[in-house]
């Protein structure tokens, strides 16, 4: 991973920062369409690569072909040694979708306007669904055009180029590998890596520093979420207020009327700072902690694979000496422990470098993020003094 | 999640204001003295019995109109010592014009220990100064649990402060249980309900808030249950004198000044009175549904419906802002859960720039749970509590036109009866039974005569009402809109006070974000 200067991470605006800034190959998802569940993505390549037929095209694509194109490369036994990318989670619209429904139901019970600024709300939040599962899915691709060793993926190209319908492929290839290596990869839990003898400082201390800091990050995730949500419910209050006060002041017809109108009015302002607040937490808070604890899965995919190997070297050993006591086979037992040996050094080395730039863009992501809360928690605070200050003047004066 | 029990907000006290000087009985304003002399009847008032029942101002020769200014907040005329209505006005039992009229909320207390003596010989000596305009202060403080086990209770201290001569002293205090103040609204309900003043309402009672407090759960929720029911108090009071009527009813100058306060056992729920209310309230609603009364009034019509709508829309914005408040209180426990994982985040992170921002991250949400906190407690305190209040207000307005149906009734029932007793004397004139007919028809004369009288008795009581119910009515939404805007606008700085504490924490964290390197 090359290093970024600060000018080019100002432009980037997703959760990990070091990506789409190679010319040689560019991709970004431009537009989506929305078609019950299912979310179609059109993905958008611009290339200098002459390993691709155009220099810029576009095809649509499911949340499937996502899947299928990261287990491919999960399953890809060269890229053993290489943190790859956490897959986007499925799009979930579940809940604005619940609670359009509960508002359908209580729909008699508000009055009109009410109603439509609660709808106004639900639509609004099925917005922020629909581009957060955009920029996770553009990110992925990003990551992977970015990476030296991943962005030359013949299944990436195909992912990229192919005109027509993936599913094909994909069955295809659930056929050949029978998600047989990622099985293993997933039963192969923390007991083996934590049972395993560990000869390497730096693994050792990885190992530890990932272990705890995913059940970390996953419990931050899951209170994070928590407060968005209070925030939420926090502005949808605003909304209820602010149209009581205006069936107030609508058969109010004496001088207190102005009054209820400023106050229903304010109302109707706060709600609208809060329900930014609350998106702007999600996604510089909620959304980095949820994205780096898949990526932090990911890396505990590697110190997996990386133990795996120590075991097959380890098996391989037991076995020459076990040949060696038979005097049979010796050289077949003497071949297999050297490719094993091979095999986990190559694998360690490569896990080495990953693990260390995954640190540093681990750290630049946070950095950046909690700026940006910082200063949007301090823009929204000041709107609202704003506001408040404004109509408290009014009221005083009138 | 709140271990740490959290203290109840600092008294609310900033209820007192000065009235503006302006009659509150806008009525030519005739000289009190000369009232004496329009007396219709002032001799057979001092021949009045004074009987344990509730005592009210006497209708038949308080409610004309030169009388008003006698209750007008700033009585700067001089009232004559002398006048007889002022004995009938501070002494028990009913006036002798005035037929027995039972009040729905007819519950006879027992007036143990009447010590009115005193009380209004001040008032006879206040009067003739003049009277002062409105400056009483009250607090309700200290709340202090008394006794143990299910008996126990709370104890509130009632202070006042006051500079106007009704009272004998500047500076008092009074310890004060709550049945004591339901005590008193229900004494007080008596006496003006029915001929139309509105009454403020007692603090609702609360068997599960009360029993975790006997039983001596010391936890926020109980903490907070102490707290909104001082608070509801103190507001009560301050309501009920700030009532230029209210102010000056014996029983709330016995109320605030007495040492001693004899125990009001009608008012616990299961008692016989208790029950007696019950029975009377279910009848009470039949009663209204069966009343159809011909509005030939405009103004109390506009005012009926005004009053509902107000009623529907205050309970919404109640529940609202309840709403609101739960989840205020929500984000702030999860925003302290938030923070300790940040914490535990900021712990196991191994680079060491990031691991002090983020734990500098969950210092400043744990800081930010505390204002969210607080400003839970603003919404609920400041803003709910005042609209529980006012919901509660509009039913005793509510109450208050009832009861003007009610008189509106009686009158009419006087009427049929004179009616039919007429039509009775006219058949008695076609009867062949001479000798029965004269004492018949000297028995039927009288009824008629006593009819009559009650027919004129129940129109001006009728009349009277109205007029009162439209000097309260009018006395109320200017309190009203003027409550509501002082408590609004405190509740807004409180929101303002919170959003530029946020500023500041973020502003103090942003360095620690930027020096991740």
């Amino acid at each position: 991973m090359t290093s970024i200067d600060e000018s080019d991470k100002e432009k980037l605006r997703s959760v990990s920062v070091d990506l789409n800034n190679d010319t040689a190959l560019l991709i970004d998802i431009p537009d989506a369409l929305c078609e019950r569940d299912k979310v179609k993505f059109t993905v958008h390549t611009k290339t200098t690569l002459t390993s691709f037929q155009k220099p810029d095209f576009s095809v649509p694509r499911q949340h499937e072909d996502f899947i299928w194109l990261h287990d491919a490369l999960v399953e890809t036994e060269d890229y053993a040694g290489l943190i790859i990318p956490p897959a986007p989670p499925k799009p979930d619209f579940e809940s604005p979708r619940d609670k359009m429904h509960k508002l359908g139901e209580g729909e008699s019970t508000m009055t009109k306007e009410e109603y439509t600024k609660m709808k106004q709300e639900l639509e609004a939040e099925y917005l922020a669904v629909f581009k957060k599962t955009v920029q996770v899915h553009e990110v992925f691709l990003q990551r992977l055009s970015s990476h030296p060793v991943l962005s030359k993926d013949r299944n990436f190209q195909i992912f990229l180029e192919y005109d027509q319908d993936l599913s094909v492929r994909r069955k295809n290839a659930k056929e050949m590998f029978g998600g047989f290596f990622k099985n293993m990869v997933k039963s192969a839990d923390e007991v083996l890596i934590s049972g395993i003898k560990e000869v390497d400082d730096f693994f050792e201390q990885e190992k530890t520093f990932l272990l705890d800091y995913y059940s970390k990050i996953k419990d931050s995730t899951a209170k994070a979420e928590k407060m968005t949500r209070s925030h939420k419910n926090i502005a949808d209050d605003y909304i209820h207020i602010s149209a009581t006060l205006n069936s107030l002041c609508a058969e109010d017809s004496t001088p207190n009327k102005k009054n209820l109108e400023k106050l229903s009015d304010l109302f109707e302002r706060l709600r609208k700072v809060e329900g930014r607040v609350a998106s702007d937490q999600e996604l510089k808070l909620t959304e980095l902690l949820r994205y780096y604890m898949r990526d932090i899965q990911a890396a505990k995919d590697l110190l997996y694979r990386r133990a795996r190997a120590l075991v097959d070297y380890e098996n391989s050993n037991k076995a020459l000496d076990k040949a060696r006591l038979k005097s049979k086979d010796i050289p077949q037992a003497e071949e297999h422990q050297r490719q094993c040996l091979q095999k986990f050094d190559k694998l360690s080395e490569s896990a080495k470098k990953e693990l260390t730039s995954f640190k540093g863009r681990r750290v630049v992501a946070f950095r950046k993020n909690l700026i940006e809360m910082a200063e949007l928690e301090i823009k929204h605070a000041k709107n609202n003094v704003a506001l408040l200050q404004g109509c408290v003047d009014l009221l005083k004066n009138n | 999640m709140a271990d740490t029990a959290r203290d109840p907000p600092p008294d609310r006290t900033d209820f007192h204001e000065v009235e503006d000087g302006e009659d509150l009985f806008p009525e030519p304003s005739a000289a009190t003295p000369e009232s004496t002399s329009a007396e219709s009847q002032p001799a057979s008032l001092s021949a009045v019995d004074i009987s344990t029942n509730a005592n009210g101002p006497k209708q038949d020769s308080f409610f004309d109109d030169d009388n008003e200014d006698l209750f007008a907040v700033e009585a700067t005329e001089e009232v004559s010592l002398d006048s007889p209505e002022r004995d009938v006005l501070l002494s028990d039992g009913p006036s002798p014009a005035i037929t027995p009229i039972t009040p729905p909320t007819s519950v006879i207390t027992p007036r143990i220990g009447h010590t009115h003596d005193v009380s209004y010989k001040k008032l006879k000596i206040e009067e003739e100064e003049g009277g002062d305009s409105f400056d009483v202060h009250i607090s309700v403080s200290d709340p202090e649990k008394i006794g143990d086990g299910m008996n126990a209770y709370m104890a509130y201290k009632v202070t006042t402060k006051t500079s106007m001569s009704l009272f004998k002293q500047r500076d008092f205090a009074v310890k004060r249980r709550f049945s004591d103040f339901l005590g008193l609204h229900s004494k007080l309900a008596s006496k003006y309900l029915h001929i139309g003043y509105i009454v403020p309402p007692a603090p609702e009672k609360s068997i599960v808030g009360m029993t975790k407090v006997k039983v001596g759960k010391e936890d926020q929720s109980s903490n907070e249950f102490v707290e909104k029911r001082r608070s509801a108090l103190e507001r009560y009071l301050m309501r009920t004198v700030k009532h230029p009527i209210l102010l000056k009813d014996p029983d709330v100058l016995q109320f605030l000044e007495s040492t001693e306060l004899p125990r009001a056992v009608n008012t616990q729920a299961l008692s016989s009175a208790g029950i007696l209310r019950m029975v009377n309230k279910a009848a009470d609603a039949v009663n209204k549904m069966t009343i159809k009364m011909n509005e030939s009034d405009a103004w109390f019509e506009e005012k009926q419906q005004h009053f509902e709508n107000l009623d529907l829309q205050l309970k919404k914005l109640h529940a609202s802002v309840e709403s609101l408040v739960c989840h205020r209180k929500e984000l702030s426990v999860n925003t302290a859960q938030f923070a300790k994982s940040a914490a535990m985040l900021g712990n196991s992170e191994d680079h060491t720039a990031l691991s002090r921002a983020l734990s500098q991250l969950a210092e400043v949400e744990e800081k930010i749970d505390q204002l969210h906190q607080d400003q839970a407690n603003a919404d609920l305190y400041l803003f709910s509590e005042l609209l529980g209040d006012y919901v509660r207000l509009i039913g005793a307005v509510k109450g208050v036109f009832d009861h003007r149906m009610k008189t509106w009734q009686k009158w009419q029932d006087s009427q049929m009866l004179l009616q039919k007793k007429r039509e009775a004397e006219a058949k008695l004139q076609f009867t062949n039974k001479p000798d029965k007919l004269q004492q018949a028809k000297d028995e039927i004369k009288e009824e008629i005569e006593e009819l009559e009288g009650k027919v004129q008795q129940g129109e001006r009581d009728f009349e009277q009402i109205s007029k009162t119910i439209r000097k309260e009515v009018s006395r109320f939404e200017k309190e009203r809109v003027k409550d509501f805007k002082m408590i609004i606008v405190k509740y807004l700085e409180s929101l303002v006070q919170t959003q530029q504490q946020l500023i500041k924490y973020w502003e103090a964290f942003l360095p620690e974000a930027k020096a991740i390197s």
